[in-house]
């Protein structure tokens, strides 16, 4: 199994004992840091594989030493807030970080970040296929198939959707996904996003309006996740 | 009332009776009209504040003295007796000024003690329920992980798989009550600023009663919707709040296996939310209530703070719209909220 290394940067020593436990029975080596300067020492003298960082810190904000990390530091760093505060989520994901968690969060939720954002920085280009239970996009050929059938996408629909399967597990910001698909001057054009999101659903979702594969991040963006074949 | 207006209108009176009085003097006794104009003071008195009617006073002393007392339309006082009865109507006039300034002083302290003490007993109230809602499941959950730590053979798997869904029960209660709090304090601040975004009416309405799902209802929520809607600008947390309360509120208040009913719609720039559930609903008499802070209906089951349903009011408020609720034709309760929004048919 793994034994990839995270460091954990949380002042509340309540939590990172709780992650600690939580991690390490399922196989990571963990290492801790309580304050900002301290993992920032820490992950350069030894870069960890992944970074959990709490965004509320006692000596320097979260985001900042989320921008000194991202001067050097390339592997993946999850962010820990509290809940209801998508706007410094959005804006710690704008500056490089990978994933977020809201506390309180659950523990299969953040098992389940710490596995994709590891594998999205593993095999980024070499798994053009995405397979599924009951839907199989394959990249190179461009084509998507719902229970066996082929799926006819618009141009766009596509682009969105494959974005998503690059980035499977992983959020993505609807500025990120504005600036990608459509470009720089439609950030601010999130109705866009929402209708063809509505499409793309109507078309790969057993219920668009309960949405297994392309779920929505409240006041952040949206998330592809794969339903695992058994 | 101002100041100005105040002094214009009880001098006003003082002059309007003095014409009055002047007009039948030659009919009546000047010292009369002495009790005529003392008693306009005196009801300028009940009135006005204290300048005004010390003015008032002032003025119809002299107006008493020049144009009624003998040598009239001079202030020259020939009779020791008149000039006693000058300074008395003078004194006694300045009195009933000053003594229904006190009294009138005096009431307002009283209301304010009354005020203070109605705020004491909400206080009261509010720390009764909450300190409730927050240690009920604390203590759960702190008894129930003594329990599991205790090392106490008989404890079988089981009984430790129960007590571990009671801790997630309490803690997930606890969060909620927090939330809940802090909606309220936000409220209370007066510093909520919608974040007006564009939003598909149907999933934010979806991604609710998804989490509202995840608390293991026995309810049963249908949701209608024109799927045809056009995308509407709201603040999403505001609004997904709303519903929360308003459907977690009928998931708690009715009976098991009941249900639950959403329908959005829009008459042109109005978006329409109805709760509707089959329960008992709410007794006609105390539905007026229902929205104040702290209220619980009078017979409600244990736990609640009553905070629910006013933090739906008061965000319902900060969207510009209204809350109605009534009881519907089979008898459960029925919320109507009504919201100005702005609406967008993007074609793709």
């Amino acid at each position: 199994m793994n034994k990839a290394e995270i460091l954990i940067i949380d002042d509340e020593e309540q939590i990172r004992r709780m992650l600690e436990i939580t991690l390490r029975t399922n196989n990571y080596t963990i290492t801790e840091a309580v304050n900002g300067n301290e993992g920032l020492i820490m992950a350069s003298n030894h870069p960890p594989d992944l970074i959990l960082l709490d965004l509320g810190l006692p000596d320097k904000g979260g985001l900042s030493v989320l921008q000194e990390l991202r001067n050097w530091y390339t592997g993946p760093v999850i962010i820990l807030s509290v809940q209801n505060s998508e706007e410094v989520i959005v804006s710690a994901l704008d500056k490089g970080a990978n994933d977020y968690l809201s506390k309180p969060f659950r523990t299969g939720e953040l098992l389940a970040r710490i596995r994709s954002a590891l594998r999205t920085t593993i095999a980024e280009e070499n798994e053009p296929v995405i397979n599924s239970e009951d839907l199989q996009i394959d990249l190179m050929t461009r084509t998507v198939k719902k229970k066996g059938e082929f799926v006819k996408l618009t141009n766009t629909e596509y682009s969105l959707l494959a974005m998503f399967a690059r980035n499977e597990g992983k959020v993505l910001t609807h500025h990120y996904l504005l600036r990608a698909v459509w470009g720089p001057g439609f950030i601010n054009q999130s109705q866009y996003l929402r209708v063809f999101i509505a499409q793309i659903r109507k078309k790969i979702e057993d219920d668009p309006n309960r949405p297994e594969y392309l779920v929505t991040e409240s006041g952040v963006g949206y998330r592809f996740i794969i339903k695992q074949m058994q | 009332m101002t100041k100005r207006r105040q002094y214009l209108i009880s001098l006003g009176l003082v002059l309007l009776a003095a014409a009055v009085c002047y007009g039948i003097s030659a009919y009546l006794g000047y010292r009369v009209i002495a009790f005529i104009l003392l008693l306009t003071v005196s009801l300028i008195a009940i009135t006005f504040d204290i300048l005004p009617v010390l003015a008032s006073a002032a003025l119809s002393a002299f107006i008493w003295d020049f144009f009624f007392i003998p040598p009239r339309f001079t202030f020259h006082v020939n009779n020791t007796e008149d000039i006693i009865l000058l300074i008395m109507y003078f004194v006694i006039a300045l009195i009933s000024g000053v003594l229904t300034y006190k009294i009138r002083q005096m009431e307002k302290a009283s209301r304010k003690k009354e005020e203070k003490a109605t705020t004491l007993k909400l206080y009261d109230t509010l720390l009764n329920s909450l300190s409730h809602e927050l240690r009920t499941p604390i203590a759960t959950i702190i008894a129930a992980t003594d329990n599991i730590q205790s090392g106490n053979v008989k404890l079988t798997q089981e009984n430790k798989d129960e007590l571990i869904a009671e801790i997630a029960t309490a803690s997930f209660r606890l969060n909620q009550q927090v939330e809940n709090l802090l909606s309220m304090s936000r409220l209370e601040s007066g510093f909520i600023k919608p974040k007006i975004k564009w939003y598909d009416i149907s999933e934010l309405v979806y991604e609710t009663v998804k989490k509202i799902e995840e608390n293991n209802i026995t309810q049963k929520i249908s949701i209608n919707i024109n799927p045809n809607l056009p995308l509407i600008k709201t603040d999403k947390l505001l609004l997904e709040q709303i519903l929360y309360n308003l459907v977690n509120n009928a998931c708690l208040y009715t009976r098991y296996n009941a249900a639950i009913r959403i329908t959005a719609l829009l008459h042109t720039d109005i978006l329409q939310l109805l709760v509707e559930d089959n329960g008992d609903g709410f007794p006609p008499e105390e539905i007026e209530n229902v929205f104040d802070k702290f209220y619980r209906l009078k017979n409600s089951k244990a736990g609640g703070t009553g905070l629910g349903l006013s933090i739906v009011k008061g965000f319902v408020e900060v969207l510009k719209g209204n809350i109605r609720l009534e009881n519907n034709s089979t008898g459960g309760a029925k919320f109507t909220i009504s919201l100005p929004v702005e609406t967008s048919y993007l074609k793709v």
